[in-house]
């Protein structure tokens, strides 16, 4: 006879989440639990708090992909306890990366022969991208001095100070000085002809953008090179250049073909194109291809033999998941060349039909160019009463998300919005940001502005000596100053 | 009127009926180094891709690897959700930037790091050990640099000190951060760091000596009490404050719940950072890491990048920037999911298997077991004989059965020992322990036949050939050996970079 025992506690896992004690519970949240909890728990209690996270989709700060096709969604999936570094295990995973390094080095002019390799990496994004690039300038430069028997622990690098951060932390990191050609009001991105001024004889390389992170304008990488040529052949230094195509890798070449940024120019030894931004990849996956052999010391270089064969790897990281990787290659061959040149058109589209919605309101002046990433850039033209980040947070209670950033020095006094637009912000989405702006600008008219003026001077207020309560405008005005002052300080660098 | 232009028949029949493989896409070959110029239809691609990706090895049936291949499913499920959450963008997801906090102060109190109750730890999430090595080892050389020119030395020789047996990323840090290796070498029998030669190589010049929680090759806990109370001495004599730094990438999800008396952690006063893989022990699928330092006199401010958000102040110290939120995600549904039991529970069972495996591979009489019973659970085995077949004829051997077992040879100075190497993972349970030893003794069955068979053919050929006073070609064991000698040696150069 089978004894069945009484169950006096309920089985917890007949309670549905929200009827069971762990919804009464407070989780620790630092230090580990004692005991576990039910699988289902811990995903609704975890999926529940991030409903309070933004919506990707509507996070206009972002280059960054956020949707995919679902198909790709499932090779995701598939690949995600696919270990990228372990090459012996998964052969095919590491074809594809090669695949694609090829196909993007081909995309950029890379002077290879009809049977000859790119030299190129995956990388987690352009940050450890670039890293890797400015570490093969420095043991270049490095090599190059000590052969010539110079100094060689100065190095430096010159950049706009429109630059992103990670530039910034790669000379912080690495020991090389930051050289950042200021920029001016109405021109915000690297001036080439200042910047072939400050290149000496320590400099490694000169780091030229594709697509300025604050206004999407392509630098003139042409002109950049003309320059830096004729300096060259003056001094011999042979100072070479460094494109940061992190945005517009994958919008030129199909949106500009004629414009000459690549390799096309032959100062250019090493370009990096962030995957999961145009490359329409989700976050995780960057590219960074050189010339060729010469461009990328051997000593930098690690051997993994596998299958036989030599696997050279250079990257900072090692174990990361493959799903990207794959990825980036459904991307490369679903789309092929005449479907991201679609889908670079569509947001060009959009990014225009934003831009004259936003002109059409008569209150704003369009900071970024029509040529270059798709995205608009724009400040008020009258800032005495509010200002852009103002509008930034009551976009917020609509749904968007819109930053608002002060133009780095010399343009500290210029603040912009800026909203990216990207492969799924379709018309109709534009339409109604500008609807929102609108509404948003109505109802900012309606409040008082912060720089209003008391009612009465301070000096006759004190010496009235009546303990009168302070006014409605007064207390708005002291609440407004507050907050003015948490919410700009807010906004120092790191603009993304 | 509406006109409707007929399409012609074929291009109907391609685009609304067809199925994958009967559709032209099947025949046309792909660009492997161009983009190609066309679209293709997104199920075609799908197909594609899928198709070619069923020749990669079975995640799951990788030995070699200690990083997770299995989670459950609702975990896969928030992993999906976030999968277009970049991590960085701090300001719009704050919940999820919340989420890190959390885990880097669970993590460092699992650590024993000295923070008192309202204090927050200092850590990071990474993509992965390396990236964890990378800012734990700038941030000992920048420490280094500022103290010897306060003192008016000369800074440009840093160097660390490791085993021999360390993970091929504390190399990348030398190399790419201009820090010398040091490296204690190994012998035979003693396949980690040894604390006494460590100190002893310690200079004026070192900027941290870097223990290893979890040899990558035996699975071996080294003795940080030891190194410690040694490198205090040393430190006391000279005056040169080095540090420590334990790479737990491995050991640090184990030992806290099977060897909780183990001091390796922050309860020894000069382990100043510690570095975890989520990915390994943490069991999150690969791309997460974490590095937690003692406090905040360990990381030099001037490495840090502040990033305002929400108010308040973020400080990142990473050399990432955008990446995905999921695996971040995942380890927090780790942390709270299990908690201390469901950890525990996870690690005893591995060892339970990994006592299993060992004991089975022992009864064959054939191996010599190289791992401890303390440490990472997994199997180190070699050869008692390896005249007739290596380890490595036994990993190749047992692809055909689909497991992937690696076969190593240890690094400097014992060269001459090979190894074959089991990790036990969470998903690999007794059933698949025991179908390994039983497949292990079916490719030695066969190695023994094949090998014997070699013998009889040729000691044949010799005593024929001797007869008949002719002079023989080459019998076929010496070609066979001689082959067989140049393969091994091609394939005993492939295998540095253990992983």
């Amino acid at each position: 006879m089978v004894l069945s025992k009484a169950v006096s506690e309920t089985d917890m896992s007949v309670h549905s989440t929200f009827a069971s004690r762990y919804v009464r519970s407070s989780l620790p949240r630092y230090r580990m639990p004692e005991n576990s909890i039910p699988k289902e728990a811990a995903y609704q209690i975890i999926n529940d708090e991030l409903m309070l996270d933004g919506n990707p989709r509507l996070n206009l700060a972002s280059f960054v992909t956020t949707w995919m096709e679902p198909e790709c969604d499932k090779l995701i999936m598939a690949a995600i306890n696919k270990n990228y570094v372990d090459m012996d295990e998964y052969p095919v995973t590491t074809e594809l990366q090669n695949r694609c390094v090829n196909m993007i080095a081909h995309l950029f002019h890379a002077p290879l022969g009809e049977s000859e390799t790119a030299v190129g990496v995956g990388t987690v994004g352009s940050s450890e991208a670039i890293m890797l690039a400015g570490l093969a300038f420095k043991r270049r430069w490095q090599n190059k001095r000590r052969a010539e028997g110079k100094p060689f622990d100065k190095p430096n690098i010159i950049t706009g100070a429109n630059v992103q951060v990670c530039w910034e932390k790669f000379a912080k990191y690495f020991e090389v000085e930051l050289k950042e050609v200021k920029l001016r009001d109405g021109y915000y991105v690297m001036d080439p002809e200042k910047a072939v001024d400050m290149v000496d004889e320590n400099t490694i390389c000169v780091a030229a953008i594709l697509g300025s992170t604050l206004n999407g304008e392509f630098e003139d990488v042409k002109l950049l090179n003309d320059l830096l040529e004729k300096k060259n052949s003056e001094t011999g230094w042979e100072t070479p250049i460094h494109v940061d195509a992190a945005s517009g890798g994958f919008i030129a070449p199909f949106l500009y073909p004629e414009l000459e940024w690549d390799f096309r120019l032959p100062w250019v030894k090493s370009i990096n194109v962030s995957g999961h931004k145009y490359g329409l990849v989700y976050a995780g996956i960057g590219w960074c291809i050189w010339r060729n052999k010469e461009d990328l010391p051997e000593e930098l270089i690690f051997h993994i033999n596998y299958l036989g064969a030599d696997q050279p790897t250079f990257t900072l990281n090692f174990s990361k998941g493959s799903s990207q990787v794959i990825a980036q290659y459904y991307q490369l061959i679903r789309h092929g060349f005449e479907g991201y040149r679609n889908i670079m058109e569509n947001c060009h589209e959009n990014a225009m039909v934003l831009k004259e919605g936003l002109e059409k309101t008569g209150r704003f002046s369009i900071v970024s160019k029509d040529e270059g990433v798709p995205l608009v850039a724009f400040s008020l033209k009258d800032r005495s009463r509010h200002d852009e980040f103002e509008i930034s947070d009551m976009l917020r209670r609509f749904g968007w998300i819109v930053p608002a950033y002060t133009m780095p020095p010399d343009a500290q006094h210029v603040t912009v919005l800026r909203v990216v637009i990207r492969e799924e912000f379709s018309r109709t989405l534009a339409e109604r940001l500008v609807l929102d702006i609108e509404k948003v600008m109505y109802q900012l008219d309606a409040l008082p502005s912060k720089l209003m003026p008391p009612t009465l001077p301070a000096p006759l207020l004190a010496a009235t000596k009546i303990a009168v309560k302070r006014t409605e405008l007064e207390t708005q005005r002291s609440v407004t100053e507050a907050w003015k002052k948490f919410v700009l300080a807010k906004r120092t660098n790191g603009v993304c | 009127m509406v006109v409707s232009v007929a399409a012609t028949g074929s291009e109907t029949a391609e685009t609304l009926h067809a199925t994958f493989f009967s559709s032209r896409y099947v025949r046309d070959p792909l660009p492997r180094f161009r983009m190609p110029e066309q679209s293709i239809p997104r199920e075609a691609a799908y197909q594609i891709i899928n198709d070619e990706l069923m020749l990669d090895g079975n995640p799951r049936l990788n030995l070699a690897s200690f990083v997770t291949t299995w989670m459950e499913p609702e975990c896969d499920k928030l992993i999906v959700d976030s999968i277009n959450k970049n991590y960085v963008d701090m300001d719009e997801y704050p919940v999820t930037t919340e989420l890190q906090n959390r885990c880097v102060n669970m993590i460092a109190h699992l650590f024993n790091a000295p923070i008192k109750e309202d204090e927050t730890a200092i850590g990071v999430g990474t993509v992965g050990s390396s990236e964890a090595i990378m800012l734990a080892g700038l941030a000992f050389k920048r420490k280094w640099q500022n103290k010897r020119k306060q003192q008016g030395k000369p800074c440009d020789k840093p160097n660390i000190v490791t085993g021999a047996n360390v993970q091929v990323c504390w190399e990348k840090f030398a190399r790419y951060f201009e820090v010398e290796l040091k490296e204690v070498k190994l012998s035979e029998g003693y396949y980690v760091m040894d604390p006494v030669k460590a100190v002893e190589l310690v200079d004026e010049n070192t900027i941290c000596v870097a223990a290893i929680l979890g040899s990558t090759l035996t699975g071996e806990f080294e003795d940080v009490k030891l190194l410690n109370d040694l490198l205090v001495e040393k430190n006391r004599e000279t005056g040169w404050d080095v540090p420590i730094h334990v790479d737990a990438a491995s050991g640090g999800f184990i030992a806290p719940f099977l060897y909780p008396e183990l001091e390796w952690d922050f309860r020894l006063p000069l382990v100043k950072s510690i570095n975890v893989s989520g990915h390994k022990y943490g069991l999150v699928y690969p791309g997460v890491g974490w590095v937690i330092w003692r406090s905040k006199e360990d990381l030099p401010e001037e490495l840090i990048f502040h990033i305002n958000y929400l108010g308040t102040d973020q400080p990142t110290f990473t050399l990432n920037f955008s990446k995905g939120s999921s695996q971040i995600i995942a380890q927090y549904y780790q942390l709270i999911r299990l908690g201390f039991e469901g950890y525990k529970s996870i690690m005893e069972n591995c060892m339970e298997n990994t006592a299993i495996l060992r004991q089975g591979i022992e009864a064959t009489g054939r191996f010599e077991i190289l791992s401890k019973e303390a440490g990472v659970p997994l199997v180190a085995f070699s050869l008692k004989d390896s005249g007739r077949y290596s380890v490595f004829d036994i990993s190749e051997n047992l692809r055909r059965f689909g497991w992937i077992v690696p076969a190593y040879t240890m690094p400097a100075n014992a060269e001459h020992v090979a190894v074959l190497r089991v990790v036990i993972r969470e998903d690999f349970s007794r059933t698949l322990a025991e179908r390994l030893i039983s497949d292990i003794v079916k490719i030695l069955h066969e190695l023994d036949t094949r090998a014997a068979q070699v013998l009889k053919i040729s000691s044949a050929v010799a005593k024929q050939s001797a007869e008949d006073g002719i002079v023989t070609k080459k019998s076929v064991l010496e070609t066979e050996g001689e082959i067989f000698a140049y393969w091994r040696s091609q394939v005993k150069k492939k295998q540095t970079g253990v992983c």
